[in-house]
Parts: C-alpha cells; sequence; structure tokens
C-alpha cells in the first residue's frame, strides 16, 4: 500500500525524466517522448487502486485529503493527460508546423512533457483541503496552461490567445488571494475544517466573511467557464493549440469544480451564510446556463462552439453545486470528459484531412469515414443528452437534484436550454449525415487513436446504462476520512 | 431468455449486423417477422385470469435508488407491442427502394422499433422514458437524409418539439418519483401502483405533477396546441418513418397516461380533466377543420392523425373501464389506419411525383387496386363498421356520455361528447373529398398509364387491414386483454 502522495510524486518524477529524456536522447522520435509518458501516467492510474486512503498523522496532513472525491479526481486528472497526450502525437503536424528550430521535430518533446506537470497540479487540486495548498496547486495548473495556450509561437491566433488567457488569469489569481485574505481575516484560518468550525461562532461578521466567499468564487468562476466570468473562453479555445484547448475545457474546469465543492460545502452549516451562498451559485448557474446556450446558437466553427458548449455545460454543473449534490457533479464531471474528449479526438483527425475545424469541415464525414462519423455522432448525442448515454444520466442526477432542492426556476430555464443544445449539436450532426462535400477521399486515425475513441465511445454508453461503478467508487467510506480539526 | 427482451434486442441486433455489412433490406425484414412471431407467441402465452404483468425480468442498475432495467407485460402493453410489431413489419416491407446508405435508412427504422418496443415493455420509469427517447436521433436522420420537400426544417422542428416534450416529460417522472417519503422512493411502475393505491404518494405533488405530465406527454401525441410539429414532420418524412411515427411511437404519450399518469395519479386525473376535456375538443374540431382546408395528401393525413388523437383524450378523460377500453383499442386501430394511409401515400407520391390535390385525380383508372387499399384504408379511418375504429370510436363515446352530471343539464363530458361526435361528419368530409381528389374525376395526360400497386406492395397494406378488420369483427378478441389492465383504476 502506497501513501496516496506517492502518486503526485510519481507523475512528477515522470515529467522531469520526459524533460531529461527530450534533453538528453539522441532518438528523434520524439512521439516516444509522448508515449513514456502515457506509459508512466497509466502506471499511476493503476496504482492509484492499491493506496491506502488513511492519510499520515503529522500535521502536514490537515490540507490534504484522499478521500473518495479526491482519489475519483486524481483518476480522472490522470485519463485526461492520457487522453491528451494521444491527441497531442495527432496533432504534432500542426505544431511543428508554427514553431522553426533546427530539428523538424523541435519543441515537441516541452508540448509531450508540460501536460505532465499539469496533471501533478490537478491531482494535488483534488486533495487540497487548505487554501495554501488550494491556491498553490491551483497556481500550477495555471501556469503550465500558460505556456501551453502559447505554444504555437509563429501562430498569431495561438500568441492571443496565450496573452488573454494570462491576463484574465493573473486577474482571477488577483481575486483568489484577496478573498483568502478577508476569509482568514474573519475566521483566522487557511484550513477549509477549521472555518467550518468557525463559521457558527461568528455572530454578526458574516457580510465580510461572504465578501471573501464571493471574491474567491469570483476566481472560480474564471476557471470553470462560469458567466459572466466567461469572456475569455471563445477567444482562448479557438486559439489555443487543439489538444489544449480540449485540456483547459476537462482539467482546468474540473479543477476548479472540485474546489467548489469543498468551498460550497465549507459555507453551508449555518443557514444565514448557507442561503447567501446558495443564492449565488442559483444566480451563476443561470446566467451561465443562458449565456452559454443562446451563445452557442448561431456558431459555426467547431472548436467555438465547444467554447461555448464547455460554458453551457459548467451551467448544468453549477445547478448541482447549488443543490449541494457533489455526486452529480462528479458524475456530471466525469461524462463529460467522455464525451468532451472524444469529440475533440474527433476533430483533430478530421481537422488534419480537411484543413479546418468549421462545422462545414466535416460535411459528408459519414462517407469519408462511416467510424469517426459514427463516434461524433455519439459524442454530439451524449453531449445533448439522449438517453442511454452518460451525458442523460449525468443531466437526470443534475435536474433530479435540482427538482429535490426546490430550484424550479433552474429547471425552467433548463426547458429552454437543453432544447437549445439539441440544435447546436444536431448541426454538426446534420453536417457529416445530411450533407456531401466534394472530397470524398477517405480518412483514417492512426491505431491507438482508433482504440482511444471505441474506449471512450464504449464508456459513453456503458456508464449511461450501467453508472454504479462510478457511484461506488464516490461513495466507498474510507477508514478515516480527514484528519480532525484541532 | 426473456420473451420481452428478445423483442426489444432483436431488431438493435439486426440493426448493428446492418450496419455491420449484412444485407440491409432482407435483415430488416427478418428482424422484423421474427418480431411480429415473437409479439404473437407472447399473447398466446398471457395468462389474462392470472397475474396482471406477466413475463418479468429485472437487472438492477442503481441499487438505493431503486432503479432497475424492468420489463414486464400486462394485456395493454402487450396490444400496443403487437401495434409496434405489425407496423414495423409493415413499413421496413413497404420501404422503397432507397437509393442513398440503405444500411442507415434501415438502422434507423429498426432503432425506432426497439425505441419504442422497449418503452411499452419497461415497468420502470427512467427506463421507460430513456427507450422512448432513443427514438429521437434516429427520426431526426430519417427525415433529414430522405424526407421530402421541406425536409431541414420538418426535422428540425419535431426533433426541437420532442427534445422539449421530453424534457417537460423528465421533469414530471422526477417530480413523481420524489413524491414519495425518501426511504420508499422507487422507479418501480407496479411497486409505484402499490404506493399509490396506499396513498403514499402526496397529493399535493400529485395535483401539480400531473398537469407537468400532461404537457409533456400532451407535446408527444400532439394535443392541441402543441399539435403543430406533427403534420409538417409526417408529410416531410419517408412514408415508412411516417408510418412508425404516425403509427406507433405518437402512441407512447398516450400509453404513458394510461400506464403511469392516470393510476399514480386518478385524483389529480379527475381534478385536470375539465382542461383536458377543453383541449381535445380543440383538437377534434379546429383541427379537423383545418384537416378540411389542406391542399396535399401528405399534409392531410399529418392534421387528420393529429386530429384523431382528441377521440382517445375522450376515452381516457372519461375515466370508466368502457371509454378507456376504447381508448386502448383505438390506440391500436388508428395507429394501423394511419401507417396504411401513409403506405398508400408514399406509394402515391414515388409514382406520380406529386401529394398536391390540384395536381392529382382519377388514379382509380390506371391504378384500381391501389385506390381501393386507399378506400378501405380511408373507410377504416373516419370509422365505418367493420373496422376496429368503429367499435374502438363507439366505446369511447359510450364511455364519455355515461359521465353522467350530478346535477340537472348535460356534464362537460357529455359536452365534450355531443362536440367529437361532429368530428366524425368532419373526418368523413375531408377523407372522402381526398379520395375524390386523388382517384376519381379527370386524369392528368401523362399519368393515364402508371402502372397499379405491385403486389410485393400491396402485402404490407393488406396485412395492416386485416387487423384491422380483426378487430372490427371481433373486437373481444383484444377486449380480453385489455379490460383487465384498465379495471384496476378505472371508476365503476
Amino acid at each position: 500500500m502506497f501513501s496516496p502522495i506517492s502518486l503526485e510524486a510519481g507523475v512528477i518524477v515522470i515529467g522531469l525524466f520526459l524533460l531529461l529524456l527530450e534533453a538528453f536522447s539522441t532518438d528523434h522520435k520524439k512521439t516516444n517522448i509522448a508515449w513514456a509518458g502515457i506509459t508512466g501516467l497509466g502506471l499511476v492510474f493503476t496504482l492509484s487502486f492499491f493506496v491506502d486512503p488513511t492519510p499520515g498523522t503529522s500535521p502536514s496532513w490537515n490540507f490534504y485529503t484522499a478521500d473518495p472525491l479526491a482519489m475519483f479526481f486524481k483518476r480522472f486528472a490522470l485519463v485526461t493527460t492520457i487522453i491528451v497526450l494521444v491527441m497531442s502525437i495527432e496533432y504534432r503536424g500542426v505544431i511543428t508546423k508554427y514553431i522553426f528550430g533546427v530539428s523538424p521535430e523541435s519543441g515537441l518533446g516541452e508540448f509531450f512533457a508540460l501536460p505532465v506537470f499539469t496533471c501533478a497540479g490537478l491531482m494535488w487540486v483534488a486533495s487540497a483541503v487548505d487554501f495554501t495548498l488550494i491556491f498553490v496547486s491551483v497556481e500550477l495548473v495555471t501556469i503550465s496552461f500558460y505556456v501551453l495556450v502559447a505554444y504555437m509561437r509563429r501562430n498569431n491566433a495561438s500568441l492571443e490567445a496565450g496573452v488573454k488567457y494570462l491576463i484574465l488569469g493573473a486577474l482571477s489569481t488577483g481575486f483568489f488571494v484577496y478573498g483568502i485574505t478577508w476569509i482568514f481575516g474573519v475566521t483566522g484560518e487557511t484550513n477549509l475544517d477549521k472555518i467550518a468550525a468557525v463559521i457558527p461562532t461568528l455572530h454578526g461578521s458574516e457580510t465580510p466573511l461572504l465578501f471573501g466567499f464571493m471574491l474567491v468564487m469570483i476566481a472560480l468562476g474564471f476557471k470553470i467557464a462560469a458567466a459572466p466570468f466567461q469572456i475569455w473562453v471563445p477567444d482562448v479555445y479557438q486559439g489555443a493549440p487543439t489538444p489544449v484547448t480540449a485540456y483547459l475545457s476537462v482539467g482546468s474546469k474540473a479543477a476548479g469544480f472540485v474546489v467548489l465543492i469543498r468551498l460550497v460545502d465549507t459555507f453551508l452549516s449555518v443557514p444565514l451564510v448557507r442561503d447567501k451562498v446558495i443564492a449565488a451559485m442559483v444566480v451563476l448557474a443561470a446566467l451561465t446556463l443562458i449565456y452559454g446556450n443562446l451563445a452557442a446558437l448561431p456558431q459555426t466553427n467547431l472548436k467555438r462552439l465547444l467554447a461555448y458548449s464547455s460554458i453551457a455545460h459548467a451551467g448544468y454543473l453549477l445547478v448541482a453545486v447549488a443543490s449541494d449534490a457533489s455526486l452529480a457533479v462528479a458524475f456530471y464531471l466525469g461524462g463529460y470528459l467522455l464525451m468532451t474528449l472524444l469529440t475533440f479526438l474527433v476533430m483533430i483527425v478530421v481537422a488534419n484531412r480537411t484543413g479546418g475545424d468549421d462545422i462545414a469541415h466535416f460535411a459528408g464525414l459519414h462517407r469519408r469515414s462511416p467510424w469517426l462519423a459514427f463516434a461524433m455522432l455519439v459524442a454530439m448525442g451524449s453531449l445533448a443528452g439522449i438517453p442511454f448515454t452518460v451525458g442523460f444520466f449525468g443531466k437526470f442526477l443534475v435536474f433530479t437534484a435540482a427538482y429535490a432542492q426546490g430550484h424550479f426556476a433552474l429547471i425552467a430555464i433548463g426547458l429552454v436550454t437543453v432544447a437549445a443544445g439539441f440544435y447546436y449539436y444536431l448541426k454538426v450532426v446534420r453536417a457529416m449525415y445530411w450533407q456531401e462535400s466534394e472530397d470524398t477521399s477517405r480518412i483514417e486515425a492512426a491505431p491507438a487513436t482508433n482504440a482511444v475513441i471505441a474506449t471512450l465511445i464504449v464508456l459513453i454508453f456503458v456508464l449511461g446504462v450501467y453508472p454504479g461503478p462510478v457511484f461506488d467508487m464516490l461513495r466507498s467510506k474510507p477508514v478515516v476520512q480527514k484528519v480532525p480539526a484541532r | 431468455m426473456n420473451i420481452l427482451n428478445l423483442l426489444i434486442f432483436v431488431p438493435i441486433l439486426a440493426a448493428v449486423a446492418i450496419l455491420l455489412g449484412a444485407p440491409a433490406r432482407r435483415t430488416a425484414l427478418g428482424a422484423s417477422a421474427v418480431n411480429l412471431l415473437l409479439s404473437l407467441i407472447a399473447l398466446s402465452q398471457y395468462n389474462p385470469v392470472g397475474e396482471k404483468f406477466q413475463f418479468l425480468w429485472f437487472a438492477t442498475v442503481l441499487q438505493d435508488w431503486d432503479l432497475k432495467y424492468f420489463v414486464g407485460a400486462d394485456g395493454l402493453s402487450l396490444l400496443m407491442i403487437l401495434l409496434t410489431t405489425i407496423v414495423t413489419l409493415a413499413a421496413v416491407w413497404a420501404s422503397p427502394r432507397v437509393e442513398r446508405m440503405e444500411r442507415q435508412f434501415y438502422a434507423c427504422l429498426l432503432f425506432l422499433s426497439t425505441g419504442a418496443l422497449g418503452a411499452f415493455a419497461s415497468l420502470d420509469l427512467f427506463f421507460f422514458y430513456a427507450f422512448h427517447e432513443l427514438a429521437l436521433i434516429p427520426t431526426f436522420l430519417l427525415i433529414g437524409i430522405w424526407g421530402s420537400g421541406d425536409r431541414q426544417a420538418a426535422a428540425w422542428k419535431i426533433t426541437i418539439y420532442l427534445a422539449i416534450g421530453s424534457f417537460v416529460l423528465l421533469i414530471g417522472l422526477i417530480g413523481l418519483y420524489l413524491s414519495v417519503p425518501e426511504t420508499i422512493r422507487t422507479f418501480d411502475i407496479i411497486t409505484l401502483q402499490q404506493l399509490a393505491a396506499t396513498g403514499k404518494i402526496s397529493a399535493t405533488s400529485a395535483h401539480w405533477i400531473y398537469p407537468i405530465l400532461l404537457a409533456g406527454f400532451g407535446i408527444l401525441i400532439s394535443l392541441f396546441p402543441f399539435h403543430t410539429w406533427a403534420p409538417d414532420a409526417y408529410a416531410s418524412a419517408p412514408a415508412p418513418a411516417a408510418m412508425m411515427h404516425a403509427g406507433v411511437l405518437k402512441k407512447f404519450g398516450l400509453y404513458g397516461l394510461l400506464r403511469v399518469a392516470l393510476p399514480l395519479m386518478p385524483e389529480a386525473a379527475r381534478y385536470w380533466s375539465d382542461l383536458l376535456l377543453v383541449l381535445l375538443v380543440c383538437n377534434i374540431l379546429y383541427v379537423g377543420l383545418a384537416t378540411i382546408g389542406q391542399k396535399r395528401l401528405d399534409l392531410m393525413l399529418g392534421y387528420s392523425s393529429v386530429m384523431h388523437m382528441g377521440y382517445i383524450f375522450l376515452g381516457i378523460a372519461s375515466f370508466n373501464l368502457i371509454g378507456l377500453s376504447g381508448a386502448a383499442l383505438l390506440m391500436f386501430a388508428h395507429g394501423l389506419a394511419i401507417a396504411a394511409l401513409f403506405a398508400i401515400t408514399g406509394h402515391i407520391r414515388e409514382r406520380t411525383g406529386t401529394v398536391r390535390f390540384s395536381e392529382l385525380g382519377g388514379l382509380a383508372k390506371p391504378a384500381p387496386v391501389l385506390g381501393f387499399l386507399f378506400a378501405l384504408a380511408a373507410f377504416a379511418s373516419i370509422g365505418l363498421p367493420g373496422f376496429a375504429n368503429f367499435s374502438s370510436e363507439i366505446m369511447v363515446f359510450f364511455g364519455a356520455f355515461g359521465n353522467k352530471s350530478t346535477g340537472p343539464g348535460l356534464s362537460h363530458f357529455q359536452l365534450a361528447t355531443i362536440a367529437a361526435l361532429w368530428g366524425v361528419v368532419i373526418s368523413s368530409v375531408y377523407m372522402l373529398r381526398g379520395f375524390r381528389a386523388v382517384f376519381l374525376g379527370e386524369i392528368d395526360k401523362r399519368r393515364a398509364s402508371i402502372p397499379d400497386i405491385p403486389l410485393a406492395a400491396r402485402w404490407p397494406v393488406i396485412l395492416l387491414l386485416a387487423a384491422l378488420m380483426l378487430g372490427g369483427f371481433f373486437p373481444g378478441v383484444f377486449l380480453k386483454f385489455i379490460q383487465p389492465a384498465l379495471q384496476m383504476f378505472a371508476a365503476h
């Protein structure tokens, strides 16, 4: 049995190893670096099932937890990173086009190694229950993304995306720190458990506490792409290298939601505070749902469409947060990972051959590759919420939680947004099946990519009909959940 | 192997086989013939005086939510399953030569069939809902790829409309699930019926959940004023898709009212019956008059199918055994009749290239058999004696009129029945008008020599008409199955 923190340590070691490999290996085939990374992360993923969930007893364990939620999101981060690396291999042609160096493949090695460090950050976020660790690990994630987003340095769109992401990321960091200081100022604690214990004893100073909470929420709003903090999303998503976009929309969002779940949970003990926190979540959810879904309607570029769809799904996730249903949030994110990464994977393969990622580039795909068209059909159906897919089960959980908590306004908004979702996701289906393209040459993906696509499709259906395994993973009670606050 | 599971999975497996390369038409025909046989076997094995639900089979999905894949059938579900298998066979059989993407076409049809069969056989609210929703994407593809006329607009309209309807329905079902105390929550329809009988379903929740379900099901059934998606979609859909949708899938909403809404929330159903009466009279009279005004055969049939939903609603609203069994039998009869009419319309469109009344006429001369079959189907649809539509409509009217008012004068039910009776006149007017426009009068010279309906295309229509006549001459055969299923919650 391992200590859970050895997983993160392992990932860091893999990252360093990959960098050394890039620096000193004489082998010019850079994809080997990605394969080494995938193998290493796969190994860590396997080991995560043999971890001793009882954390140590030293005081430093106060800010670290290995509860089921944390373990779930660690695995989530590993799977996401592995798939992103597979995507990066498919995408390497585009990267090298925009980076000039001594050898045709220079710059690729770091592109394969950086996501591994992001992964370590994501895994720490999953376990962080103290504002200091939360802040540091969120920054580790964000800073590696600053580099990744602007990676194609001869591409204006990528650079523009990098600058936008950097400026707004720095702004949100400012909100984050400022909010933490307010909360610390009121409660005298940075540990979430201890803060929760202190809140009931604050008589009269709830307002500054809530002010601090709002500031932190604004910062998290940037991370999860919630309206009105979503302005950066479309441009950054469109400009960034596609695997990085996928990583941003899944990994970065998941990190934001783990923190949000833990944070909201902390503030629910006192009715006075609880009502305000929930009300804020409801407003945020409503705005995000409406903005994301309605703005997605007129999009013609698939990457941009997925940016708005990512905002829209943040809206559904916020509905679950507002209903205090962390299980629904985690399940929904798990499903979101499968269907979003499937979409990006197919998109990269198709864009490589058709030369662009507009929806029009998918015209007649069913003839050029029935397999990829079917994969995309499954992804779009799941994103729209067709039953027997994981996307539907996620929405089902979200709306059951919302109904149970009496958030009928959010349900009414959901009626409009679900219908809108059907429209813009089926636009892609329409292009693939209704329309024809002049070029009818076949499109093939690499065998490894096909294997990942097949796995994702199977998981989308299996978890859509039999979600039990994920539920068990999220609910199994560890021996000790957290070290009690002293 | 449970026979209901076989029924649900045969079409899916056939669809997968077709997509992987099996000969499309032959596989689809074989699978739907096997399914029809299976449904007949199920009917013959069902014991009407035994347990209410038979052929039970389940697999747990979520233990603590009591969510499971649970199939089982009573007489009502078996009748609907029989309807589905007959119409599926007819639809596959009547499919014209598909020029483009033949595999996907037949796979989509088989998916529609699975969706309907799964919904009718499910005894778990979640799967009951999920199976029906499975039909959404195949419908979108069928209309969008193989449709005619303004197919794109029609495909979008039906998809968005049904997505909204399904979502409303989903919210209603979630509300139903949450309306019993937390420790005994279940998606199991049989258990829920027992809970309803012992008053465990909160009356205040039921009071509001029923109208949500009525709206959700209503959109799927094309209840006035949510009916506008139906005529356009049916007119643009390829004939087999229109047969499946108007004939079978639309019955899901009605089946849902009979299976879920009424038995679980009888008090609320009674409370809201006046609203339903107003809407259904609009369905019959308003949509009926709109039907008379149509200038194209496909649109006329689309509107007529919306209009006939009004009768079925009347039977459901009447809440007594005669009315409810009439409604159930009419669901069966209407599904067969409208499928036959759409099959013939598809044939006319294929041969002449038009379905406009102004461009057609005199087709009975070169194609007498086609005219004869259309006339029979039209008579069935109007409700002439000898067809199942007649016996069931009579039962609906008797059932509804039997709800006398407690005070002097006529009750709301009786007023609605009187209004609905005019619908019979309306439907005779438009059907006969349609028949005259297409088959009688002067024939266009270019069409004077079109061949009659070929033998292979006659059989699916004959199959549908034969089933209709069986129901017309021997309604007892079907009522024997239906009545025990409805007895439990019908007022005496």
